[in-house]
């Protein structure tokens, strides 16, 4: 089990100190993450979910315990080296696409692969295969405020795909996309996860995406509450495993 | 044992220029307004070195007739003409207002694309990329801005005292002078500009990847 786990989170504790209180965000969380999983991880605001994210993609460091991707243990790395595993081995994917509003598809996803070390025109090659991948070959030139959310989201996604990263990871990446869009794009990273083999680490409160997750994790006060795999969660109208959904 | 994991290397200077291109050309019109700043202080800059180059040889000449309408003009032949305290005061003033300006400018900037900055760090943008292409943002309005004040400057410096003294000014100017004040006028601007986003830039450089998460606008 612990050969194939891509991610290995073991007792990370995130501790704020607000004025004279501490607030534990993750309290002793542990987890592991198979490659090639669909991981989706689900909890109310101030559960600690966006912290284990964070964690997870090397942007916030644990106050004690380890975070690895691939065998890289990043809780204790420079920024400079961080900032290589963020380019290399993962793809970040929005709720709010986070596309450069100045820079073209083709540009946002180029300046993804220029950061991996491709030389400008090699990024463009790159790119430009990666968002025909994606079905957007037609939107090279256009900027983001000229297509809709969905390629938008399609642009993101092959940005987050173009330096082949062992993981994605999609904070809400259907928040803000009508339902049979966001249906679109869970399914093209279900696509994703099966033809290039990628992990992809969800953090979500879209049923669908439940449907598409191999794993379920519920963080509640900091710690994982409940951990299922696809066919131990039922779903009912108005609950998930007995879960209330907001 | 661990893998050892490199460190990630800087991206040539080309694509913090194009990075940086792209978002004066998306904001054209506020680095108009912020360009316009740097217009109106360079031009009075020039204007006030090109007025004094061509008065200080005009003075040399010591052509009767035009000592004249030099003193009409209110120069002080026997002290050689340059440019007095108030014109002196109004342009450093200009100068420091317009450095405050962009600095105004580039800080409103950057405050609006936190969220861009936290993007590109989570990309694996280093914060050298973010301080450079802040920098090289403002070195183009800098540079479009010196140009243009440099140009209006020089061309109502050459109006002003050919409407005073006529063909004199061809008679006796001297143009390596005015072509060093020139210089001096376009550096300025855009030294100015440069130097007016290095807090700004620092500042930027200094956001964290987790400010991608930002929903707020």
């Amino acid at each position: 089990m612990s050969a194939e786990a891509i991610i290995r989170i073991r007792d990370v504790w995130k501790t704020y100190r607000l004025a004279a209180e501490e607030v534990h965000a993750l309290r002793g969380v542990t987890l592991d993450v198979t490659r090639g999983e669909y991981l989706s991880i689900m909890g109310p605001s101030g559960s600690g979910k966006s912290t284990l994210f964070n964690m997870i993609g090397g942007i916030d460091r644990p106050t004690s315990g380890e975070v690895r991707i691939e065998g890289y243990r990043l809780d204790d790395l420079t920024p400079g080296q961080l900032a290589w595993v963020r380019c290399h081995k993962i793809g970040f994917v929005f709720q709010t696409f986070n596309l450069i509003p100045a820079m073209t598809a083709l540009e946002n996803v180029a300046i993804a692969r220029v950061f991996a070390g491709a030389s400008p025109e090699q990024a463009r090659r790159d790119a430009t295969a990666t968002l025909e991948r994606v079905g957007l070959g037609h939107r090279l030139h256009h900027l983001p405020d000229q297509v809709s959310g969905g390629q938008q989201q399609r642009i993101a996604i092959a940005r987050a795909l173009v330096n082949r990263p062992s993981v994605i990871l999609a904070d809400e990446p259907t928040g803000n996309l009508d339902l049979r869009t966001g249906e679109e794009i869970i399914r093209l990273l279900g696509e994703l996860r099966t033809s290039e083999g990628i992990t992809v680490v969800a953090a979500t409160h879209d049923m669908k995406m439940l449907s598409a997750s191999d794993v379920v994790v519920w963080i509640k006060d900091g710690a994982i509450d409940r951990q299922a795999r696809r066919g131990e969660i039922r779903i009912e109208i108005g609950s998930i495993d007995g879960h209330a959904v907001a | 044992m661990d893998a050892v994991i490199p460190e990630q290397s800087a991206v040539p200077w080309r694509v913090a220029v194009a990075v940086s291109w792209a978002g004066v050309r998306r904001r054209w019109l506020r680095s108009l307004v912020t360009m316009l700043g740097i217009v109106f202080a360079i031009a009075l800059l020039a204007y006030m070195l090109v007025v004094d180059d061509l008065t200080r040889a005009l003075v040399r000449a010591r052509d009767p007739r035009l000592d004249v309408l030099l003193q009409k003009a209110g120069v002080d032949v026997l002290a050689g003409g340059g440019p007095d305290r108030m014109m002196i005061l109004l342009v450093g003033l200009a100068l420091f207002t317009c450095l405050v300006g962009i600095a105004n400018a580039m800080l409103m900037s950057v405050t609006e694309r936190i969220r861009e900055i936290g993007t590109l760090k989570c990309l694996g943008a280093l914060d050298g990329f973010i301080v450079r292409t802040y920098l090289i943002e403002s070195a183009l309005q800098g540079l479009a801005g010196a140009l243009s004040g440099t140009l209006l400057g020089v061309g109502v410096a050459l109006a002003v005292t050919l409407a005073s003294y006529g063909g004199y000014v061809f008679r006796f100017g001297s143009l390596p002078p005015v072509l060093g004040s020139v210089g001096i006028a376009f550096v300025s601007g855009t030294v100015i500009a440069v130097l007016a986003a290095i807090g700004p830039a620092w500042w930027a450089a200094r956001r964290q990847p987790v400010d991608a998460m930002r929903v707020e606008e």
